[in-house]
């Protein structure tokens, strides 16, 4: 029988590698991931969980690790944050290339500098083109679900790509929330053993992976990824509809709330969506006719469900949680507009950054500029920044 | 799974595309086969990447993948929790990298795994630059050597890796050399059975980055042996071992000289690095032990 148990977000991810079969941990501490590696190596040195933890000096080694433990046959593990998937990137595009399924939780926080500790998605926006899929979660069920999905999608043969499941530092991290944990039978069941279906290290059978690849070659691998991507659409609604089927909850790429009808409809991700949706009931009860658009699933971008849940509204509001800087707007953004096209009004809002808290005020501020608005733009607007900006710690003596 | 076509003698195929003369092959040759099969092989870029191979062609015979540049150990020690996890004791995780890859970019991760006291065997293979991508000076290279980016000789000294090996108190390290392959086979057999990390240094003389006629390695090899510049010892259970004492060493000049890369060095700068041999020398010789 499933339980309920108090978890936060970050024990709600430790809850599901602890469950998965995971027979390598390596992990570095950054706040707010920190919980994540010092829960995981104490399970690991109580021996409720069977597993090697390795206490690296990085998290640049702590993805080498993990890398190398996945090598050789097995499910491993790392999660990070921040500076420290930054420090990953140049693994991260590794592990990738070398189709090997690994399943990170990623504590969204800003990128430094200016230091901050606080959330934003600028670090894993940062490896959108990693080949990584990327999920966010909106609540703390969520993280449990999507770490058991991403096992899944990854692995599936047709797939064969690492996945982030990210979610929103502190606000999720930390937050404590009621979560329904199945049995671990349960788990195994939907998750399955971990089955070696590319290449792997095995004396017996000796093959040398990633060598120099001539250019005759690269083009195809990539290729070969794309064609991994494509088939994760796939195979993740079907991953759903058994997670469905054998715990009741619905996962979904995107999820679309109140659109059927909605004359404007509006974009986020991670768990800012939870505001959106109870701003979205306050708007329905007064008679607006808006929806939300989660986005769950950023890699792949699901541009074809996208253009389907919002081909009858007439406007568009994507919120960035990433700064977007030195082009027409955040990442989200930019996804969204090549997916609908811009028949309807459709503009961008830069907020949350560096821990700053989507409020309904700040959703109120946005839904209000976009009712107002008389046609698309490419400039963003910076819903949440203060009255004056530029007064703030001067950056530029002449501005 | 790539077929294996044919059984070619050893694990190392013949004919790889190294520079003619280049020792480096020697001691990758000498130390896979005093390995054996059941073994996984880690290679950064640089040179011994020439026997990961190319496209779908590989050199060896050997499981082992190619990693990055900084985290040849963070990726052994990976390979190694993954086989321990599968109650695989028995294969030897080999690093194998060489001094750019180990003593620069990536000490830190070779740190961290000599320190965790993970079961690793670390080969560093000591061509005294970064070779692969057109001899740019390493944090190995000696004083006074001209690299691409040490133009007029190196102003610092060669950074002292094996040193700072063994202050990771590893149950096994040791200095060896091309010029001695006997001696690399033994020491790579008892690295083989350390209870933990084993670092061995291999002096490994490169003709292209040194300058010198390719038939000349094993020759400037072992003169940096008579002169001091390179000494076999060996660090056990915490005693410092000289394998090789000699009786007085040559002057440093008789091995410098053979070599297009110490041609510009001054009398005043050989006078430098006679001084800096001469004394590390001596200490090596008073810590034994
Ligand atoms: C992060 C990173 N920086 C730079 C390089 C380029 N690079 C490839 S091999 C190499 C030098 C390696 O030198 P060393 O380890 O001494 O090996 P050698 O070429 O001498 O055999 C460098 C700098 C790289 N592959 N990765
Ligand atoms: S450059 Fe030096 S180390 Fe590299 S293959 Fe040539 S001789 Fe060997
Ligand atoms: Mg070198």
């Amino acid at each position: 029988m499933a339980q309920y148990k108090m978890l936060d977000g970050n024990g709600a991810a430790v809850q599901a590698v602890s469950m998965a079969d995971v027979k390598v941990v390596a992990a570095y501490p950054i706040t707010p991931q920190s919980p994540i590696a010092e829960k995981l190596s104490d399970m690991i040195a109580r021996k409720t969980m069977d597993a090697q933890f390795i206490r690296v000096e990085s998290e640049h080694s702590a993805l080498s690790c993990a890398l190398g433990a996945q090598l050789t046959g097995i499910r491993a593990a790392t999660a990070t944050a921040s500076v420290g998937l930054a420090l990953m990137h140049e693994i991260c595009n590794a592990v990738s290339g070398m189709r090997i399924p690994m399943v990170m939780p990623v504590v969204n926080r800003a990128l430094a500098s200016p230091w901050s500790l606080w959330c934003d998605h600028q670090d894993s926006m940062a490896e959108r083109d990693s080949g990584w899929l990327q999920f966010y979660c909106e609540n703390v069920q969520e993280i449990f679900d999507l770490m058991l999905m991403a096992y899944k999608v990854a692995e599936h043969e047709k797939v064969l790509l690492p996945a982030m499941v990210c979610f929103d530092g502190f606000f999720l991290s930390h937050s404590m929330q009621k979560v329904l944990v199945p049995e671990q039978e349960e788990v195994r069941e939907f998750v399955g053993p971990y089955q070696k279906k590319n290449f792997w290290l095995d004396p017996a059978d000796p093959v040398f992976i990633n060598d120099l690849i001539s250019l005759e070659e690269f083009t195809e691998m990539k290729y070969q990824m794309m064609k991994g991507f494509e088939a994760a659409e796939k195979v993740f609604a079907d991953a759903a509809s058994e997670f469905e089927s054998r715990f009741g909850r619905k996962l979904q790429m995107l999820e679309g709330y109140r659109t059927e009808d909605a004359e404007t409809i509006l974009v986020g991700m991670g768990s800012m969506t939870g505001t959106m949706k109870h701003f979205v009931n306050e708007q329905r009860k007064q008679g607006s006719k808006v929806g939300a658009v989660k986005v769950t699933c950023f890699r792949p971008f699901p541009a074809k469900q996208m253009k389907a849940l919002t081909q009858n509204a007439g406007r568009i509001a994507v919120f960035d949680r990433s700064a977007g800087l030195g082009t027409m707007g955040g990442p989200l953004f930019h996804e969204t507009l090549s997916a609908v096209g811009s028949h309807m009004i459709i503009k961008n809002y830069i907020g949350g950054l560096g821990g700053r808290d989507v409020s309904p005020a700040t959703i109120r501020r946005m839904y209000e500029d976009i009712l107002s608005a008389k046609t698309t733009s490419n400039v963003p607007v910076w819903i949440d920044a203060k009255e004056h900006p530029m007064e703030i710690r001067e950056v530029l003596r002449y501005v | 799974m790539y077929k294996i076509e044919t059984e070619a003698k050893g694990l190392v195929s013949h004919g790889v595309n190294a520079c003619a003369g280049c020792g480096l092959e020697l001691v990758f040759r000498t130390v896979i086969r005093a390995l054996g099969e059941d073994t996984i092989v880690i290679i950064p870029p640089g040179c011994a990447a020439l026997f990961s191979g190319i496209d779908n062609v590989t050199n060896i015979k050997i499981a082992g993948y190619q990693c990055n540049l900084e985290n040849t150990a963070a990726s052994a020690a990976g390979v190694r929790a993954g086989l321990d996890a599968q109650g695989n004791t028995h294969t030897t995780v080999l690093a194998f990298a060489g001094d750019g890859a180990t003593a620069d970019i990536g000490l830190q991760s070779l740190s961290g795994m000599m320190e965790r006291g993970d079961r690793i065997l670390y080969v560093c293979y000591d061509n005294e630059a970064y070779m692969n991508t057109g001899i740019q000076g390493s944090g190995a290279s000696p004083y006074g050597a001209g690299t691409t980016t040490t133009p007029a000789g190196k102003p610092t000294y060669k950074k002292d890796l094996l040193k700072i090996a063994i202050a990771h108190h590893i149950p096994y390290a040791a200095a060896c050399s091309a010029a001695n392959l006997p001696d690399l086979e033994k020491k790579v057999k008892k690295a083989k059975d350390a209870k933990g990390p084993a670092f061995l240094h291999v002096h490994t003389p490169c003709p292209t980055g040194w300058a010198y006629p390719p038939g000349k390695s094993v020759e400037v090899c072992r003169m940096a042996i008579e002169t001091g510049a390179w000494v076999l010892y060996e660090y056990e259970n915490g005693r410092i071992t000289v394998n090789r004492k000699i009786k007085e060493l040559r002057p440093i000049n008789d091995y410098l000289c053979l070599q297009g890369r110490f041609k510009h060095m001054t009398k005043a700068d050989m006078e430098i690095l006679q001084n800096e041999t001469s004394c590390r020398y001596s200490e090596l010789l008073a810590s034994e032990g």
